[in-house]
């Protein structure tokens, strides 16, 4: 589904990712792992296609296209999803409208027809159940003065209604509560099937703990240094980034 | 031909008044001694008005006929209707549907000398103690042509009152007059639309006052939607007197033009007045729209809140000058104004200046004025959920006017022009 060769970035002129290889089949969940500053969130950017950052070597391949020769929302509409660490508040658009412009957009990229009103909102009330989201929150403005944790579910939310092949949930863990991490996990789960696939970046074991990966890399210093199991993930949460750290400095 | 020449012999020529005459020679004289304004005059300092009167601008102040067609605004099917034509008021064109009596509509010569003479007398011309250059005087000098509105004590408005600014360019350029004197008595309520079409595509150019005075209790809106396309410019005064407690709400929305500028007046001439004052511009080609507002604070405890958003496309400019007069007695006032511009355009600019003259020591003022690009992170959260850079930005964009638009409480009238705005964005599924 998702294959990565040996891909480097930079933003201005810092080089972030330094040759990442990665293969993703549908129906797996993969974990990336790794300190701060190791280049996570730069490699959910890059796979995304946020400007910021300039490829300059290597390829993704995303369902048999060339997946950095699309545009943002081309790359969307063709299955990829990013859940924000930070999703964005937006004054004045209401988080019903978006969706809906969003999920029609893709659907006329697909030749299908737009959803009419009904059909959106029953697709809409049963996504709703999903992520246990309120109707209150999505009349309101996007994300405007939403909790943290309000805003993850509504990514979740949204990956709900977009359906996507691909998932990257970037750090969606952080700042939750054991609670909403809950329901953000059984969301996700719920989701899960044989034919998609999810890419789980995230700094903590614990989230590993509800949605259960199938293989765990840890990303260092811009590269892939280490790939395993659930297991990895747990020996990391015991043993701490310094032993990987300094094997892979031995490394080099 | 010089413009004080010209004009002087098209006063000549013009049909006489019957009860304005006095004060259309002294418009003519003002406007003799200061002509038009240069740019180097401050308050002319972005809106080159000297070029707009250029030769072969046709100005001939006679009733034209009334076979002319034009489109009614949308949204306000049922509406009491005011027609000016070239700039003259044509009653043959207008219709009122309010109950005989609530209202009453006429020309502004005839009103200066019947039952009304006094509050003419009273009212007419109030505007150029605030505008001593030229193009308000100038209007003043073909005041006859104009239309006087009074809506009775305790009348409230089921419809708006929509005046119609139909311009007949088809067979050449026009330059156009119109004047209105409006009255809104005690307890009254009423909206007023201005808007403003053309039968062609010749330049035109029109110079407008209108004064409003709302008396104790009154409750006025005044809406001005300017969409008359690249080829009609427009200088105009809306000067609204609160001559008791009052409520007033103005919202000035500009889609189009080639140069426009609109001068609003806020006199709050009694204690506890309160007004609002909304306006949108959202422009591109080589559009230029230049919004003056003067809010001028004579007695204590008024409040009065400001809010302009521009977004300029292309070459287009958007200019906003806001002056806020806080007058020695007026303490407790409470004045607040803000200008947010978005650039979207490469060539596209904004300029915006705040003025705030306080005399009073016991007050709150504030301002505030951005200029800026669309947030390209929320730009890329768009994208990302598979939504077209256009549309993405339309949905900013959008959003970004709302605030503007959701003041307009006529329901019909809000989605025609959110419509409009949509088109324009080129927003599409």
């Amino acid at each position: 589904m998702l294959k990565i060769e040996n891909l480097q970035a930079r933003i201005e002129e810092k080089e972030i990712l330094k040759g990442i290889n990665l293969d993703i089949k549908p129906g797996e969940i993969h974990a990336i792992m790794g300190p701060n500053g190791s280049g996570k969130s730069t490699l959910a950017s890059v796979l995304a296609g946020r400007a910021d950052y300039e490829v300059t070597g290597g390829s993704v391949e995303f369902l048999g296209k060339d997946l950095l020769e699309l545009s943002p929302e081309d790359r969307s509409r063709e299955g990829l999803f990013l859940a924000f660490q930070y999703p964005v508040e937006i004054p004045g658009v209401s988080t019903t409208n978006f969706i809906k412009t969003a999920v029609n957009e893709k659907r006329k990229y697909q030749g299908e027809e737009p959803l009419d009103a009904a059909q959106f909102l029953r697709i809409m009330k049963e996504k709703m159940n999903l992520v246990e989201i309120n109707q209150s929150l999505l009349s309101r403005s996007l994300n405007e003065g939403f909790s943290g944790g309000e805003k993850k579910r509504n990514e979740i939310f949204q990956m709900a209604m977009l359906e996507p092949k691909l998932a990257i949930l970037d750090e969606t863990d952080s700042g939750l509560d054991i609670d909403a991490l809950r329901i953000v996990a059984n969301g996700v789960n719920q989701l899960r099937s044989k034919d998609n696939a999810f890419l789980v970046v995230t700094h903590y074991q614990r989230l590993l703990d509800y949605i259960v990966p199938d293989f765990v890399h840890v990303l260092y210093n811009g590269r892939i240094v280490k790939s395993g199991t659930k297991e990895l993930a747990l020996e990391l949460e015991e043993r701490g980034y310094d032993f990987i750290k300094s094997e892979a400095d031995q490394a080099v | 031909m010089d413009a004080i020449q010209f004009f002087t012999d098209a006063y000549a020529q013009q049909s006489s008044s019957l009860h304005l005459h006095a004060f259309q020679q002294s418009n003519l004289d003002a406007f003799s001694t200061m002509g038009l304004p240069a740019i180097k005059h401050e308050e002319w300092k972005y809106t080159k008005i000297r070029n707009l009167f250029k030769d072969g601008l046709t100005y001939t102040p006679t009733l034209s006929n009334s076979e002319i067609k034009f489109q009614t605004l949308k949204g306000t099917e049922e509406a009491n209707r005011i027609v000016f034509v070239n700039g003259l008021y044509n009653a043959a064109l207008t219709h009122l549907i309010e109950a005989e009596g609530n209202i009453v509509v006429k020309p502004l010569d005839t009103a200066a000398g019947d039952e009304d003479a006094e509050l003419v007398k009273k009212h007419l011309g109030h505007s150029k103690d605030y505008h001593l250059d030229g193009i308000n005087a100038l209007n003043g000098a073909f005041a006859a042509g104009g239309v006087f509105i009074k809506v009775k004590p305790n009348v409230v408005l089921t419809q708006p009152i929509v005046i119609y600014h139909v311009t007949d360019n088809a067979n050449g350029m026009i330059f156009s007059q119109p004047r209105i004197l409006g009255y809104l008595g005690k307890n009254a309520e009423a909206t007023i639309i201005e808007t403003y079409v053309s039968t062609g595509n010749s330049e035109s150019l029109s110079n407008e006052v209108i004064e409003m005075c709302v008396e104790r209790d009154a409750n006025l809106l005044y809406i001005k939607l300017q969409n008359e396309g690249a080829h009609s410019s427009h200088t105009g005064t809306t000067h609204i007197r609160q001559l008791e407690k009052a409520m007033t709400q103005a919202i000035t929305i500009s889609l189009s033009g080639a140069i426009v500028r609109n001068n609003l007046n806020m006199i709050m001439e009694a204690e506890y007045g309160e007004s609002h004052m909304y306006g949108l511009y959202l422009l591109n080609g080589n559009t230029q729209v230049d919004n003056h507002t003067i809010v001028d604070n004579q007695m204590p405890h008024c409040f009065s809140n400001e809010l302009y958003k521009g977004i300029m496309d292309d070459s287009s400019s958007g200019i906003f000058n806001g002056k806020i007069f806080v007058r020695k007695d007026a303490q407790k006032t409470n004045a607040y104004q803000s200008n947010k511009n978005v650039l979207i355009g490469a060539n596209a600019s904004a300029n915006t200046k705040p003025q705030l003259e306080i005399f009073a020591d016991d007050v709150k003022c504030s301002h505030g004025c951005t200029i800026g690009k669309l947030d390209e992170e929320a730009l890329f959260y768009l994208r990302a959920r598979g939504i077209s850079e256009t549309n993405a930005k339309a949905l900013l964009l959008h959003a970004f006017a709302g605030d503007i638009l959701q003041q307009i409480k006529y329901e019909g009238l809000r989605t025609h022009i959110d419509e409009l705005i949509s088109e324009r964005l080129s927003f599409q599924i």
